[in-house]
């Protein structure tokens, strides 16, 4: 399939998701009433449904996982290893700890806590890199088995918090934690993020492919490696930082995504990106729709559905990895 | 004039000193050899020549300008180099490693064109790869992979060179192929290959490095430097020279 056809064909299947999704829920919903309580505004119950619970949580659904799985890809760039992905690397276990510290202390904007998860994000990096850092130059595994430990180090961090929040908080921070999209709010702010994200990391894809075959050769094929380096640091943390505050820690989702569109044969950057953007939004809106109609009217947070998918998948990966 | 030269180069790294006061002057239509031990610093010496390590002392001029007043972007226009290995982690076909090669002409926002395309559809076919430009590299053997390595270089169309073994992990018939495509019809660029076969280097380069691994250095014609005293100084080892048709060889004699 050509790429193009590939992401007007993602594009297609994100729209009847879009679509799909207000649908199903623990109220069935006649296709008129959803499309009365789009179109006009009333405050009927059915309406309400529709307006301030399944439409944000679609759309929030869709930024998150479009904004981890476009922040997998470039850290996979970064490090040059398949297996790298936000929550893998600790780059959201940074960003949680800071919203967490900054929820602890009172903050409620949106603004104010994706600044925060940003800070606690780019914070996560850095610390990566610098200890991964060895004579001058790192090593994939190195750099990966050096997240893993930080990640279990925020982890530790995250605990402390939550033993310190009081009761009442409790129980939100929990789900929050665990990739819970019911209480996310300021979807257009996550939105705004993934499109300039987005728009950004394209004016990088082309230096993108051929970093991807190894520092050395794009140094030698003109590419400033310090400058690119930093930019995908910053667009990374951005784009992590900006889904954690919309749905916590969940995981997996920036290395399965572009792993299966690698799959489906792009590998050029400059559609990779916008495949793995639409991928990322799918999968986690169908993890979500899943998470909180399995069992209704009791919610699941999505973070246990995409860890059930992406758990397996990184073992596989790992294991014929080792074969080769 | 020079297309490229050190002047008075000291490189150091590790406890390995490089060269001293090294001064190699590269011009248009020359192919240089650089012979020497393992560990001596062939590697490190090249990658100072294309900017991607500092030396300790002396410059690095391109076209008479300082290699640090030049971007990366502007050397990698002039000078191309081919890495010993090549580092594969995500998959990708054959014709998308080679057009990486043009990075460097494009424009960021920039496609490659159908003369890009054309470009590197030409190089498969001058490394022997005709077919392979759908193929995807991870299923390539060691071999194929240096050549679609050795193609990034050709549409890279740099005035220098720089070839860090580029025969490794090619057959005969390969080693030969390409040595012969690197070295015709080359005047107006220069060629800097790191070599092991000192046979290789009689028979298509004009001049030799030899670098002796504390620092010193030699160079000059291949007819003047590489004799059968310098090489067994080079690498240790006795070494003969034996003629064959008005081709010297050099081999390895016996302890």
């Amino acid at each position: 399939m050509r790429p193009i056809t590939f992401i007007i064909f993602l594009t297609f299947i994100s729209i009847v998701l879009f679509i799909g999704t207000l649908f199903l829920g623990s109220v069935p919903l006649s296709f008129q009433t959803v499309w009365l309580s789009l179109t006009e505004s009333n405050t009927e119950n059915a309406s309400l449904i529709i307006t301030e619970l399944r439409l944000p949580r679609t759309l929030a659904a869709f930024a998150t996982g479009a904004l981890l799985a476009q922040a997998g890809a470039l850290m996979q760039v970064l490090v040059r290893n398949p297996l790298a992905d936000p929550y893998i690397l600790g780059v959201s276990g940074g960003a949680a700890t800071a919203v967490l510290i900054g929820m602890l202390f009172g903050f409620t904007s949106a603004f104010g806590l994706t600044g925060l998860a940003f800070i606690g994000a780019l914070i996560a990096m850095i610390l990566v890199f610098v200890l991964a850092h060895q004579k001058g130059s790192w090593t994939p595994t190195r750099l990966l088995l050096t997240g893993v430990v930080i990640a279990a180090g925020w982890g530790a961090a995250i605990s402390l918090i939550l033993t310190l929040s009081p009761t009442k908080n409790l129980h939100g921070m929990l789900f929050w934690l665990m990739g819970d999209l019911s209480y996310s709010d300021s979807v257009s702010f996550a939105f705004s993020v993934l499109i300039i994200g987005l728009s950004l990391s394209m004016l990088l894809s082309s230096q993108l492919n051929v970093l991807i075959r190894g520092d050395k050769l794009a140094a030698t094929l003109g590419i400033n490696l310090k400058q690119l380096h930093i930019k995908i640091y910053i667009l990374a943390s951005l784009l992590t930082a900006a889904a954690v505050v919309q749905a916590g820690s969940i995981g997996f989702v920036g290395f399965i995504v572009p792993h299966l569109i690698r799959l489906a044969g792009i590998t050029d950057h400059r559609f990779l990106l916008p495949a793995a953007t639409l991928g990322g939004g799918i999968l986690v809106l169908v993890a979500d729709t899943a998470a909180r109609t399995i069992i209704e009217p009791q919610q699941l947070p999505v973070g246990i559905i995409t860890a059930l998918i992406g758990i397996p998948l990184f073992l596989y990966l790992l294991q014929r990895d080792a074969k080769q | 004039m020079n297309l490229m030269s050190c002047n008075t180069l000291t490189v150091q790294i590790a406890n390995t000193r490089v060269c001293e006061n090294l001064s190699l002057p590269l011009k248009a239509g020359e192919n240089w050899a650089i012979l020497g031990m393992n560990g001596c610093g062939k590697t490190t010496l090249l990658h100072t020549i294309a900017g991607l390590l500092p030396a300790q002392a002396g410059e690095i001029t391109l076209n008479n300008i300082n290699l640090s007043n030049l971007s990366r972007r502007e050397i990698a226009q002039q000078v191309g180099l081919l890495l010993q290995h090549q580092e594969d982690h995500f998959p990708g076909t054959v014709l998308e490693a080679i057009l990486i090669g043009r990075h460097p002409h494009l424009k960021s926002w920039q496609w490659e064109s159908e003369i890009d395309k054309q470009l590197a559809y030409d190089a498969l076919k001058l490394i022997g790869l005709d077919n392979f430009s759908e193929r995807p590299i991870l299923t390539l053997s060691g071999g194929e992979r240096q050549r679609v390595a050795l193609a990034t270089l050709l549409v890279q169309q740099t005035k220098v060179r720089l070839l860090d073994e580029p025969v490794n992990h090619l057959d005969i018939h390969h080693q030969h192929e390409v040595m012969k495509l690197l070295t015709t019809n080359n005047n107006d660029v220069a060629n800097v290959f790191v070599l092991h076969d000192v046979n290789l280097a009689t028979r298509y380069c004009d001049h030799a490095l030899l670098m002796f691994g504390n620092g010193e250095t030699q160079q000059g014609n291949c007819s003047d430097v590489l004799t059968e005293e310098n090489l067994s100084k080079l690498y240790q080892h006795p070494i003969k020279e034996i003629s064959h048709q008005e081709q010297r060889w050099f081999i390895a004699d016996s302890h």
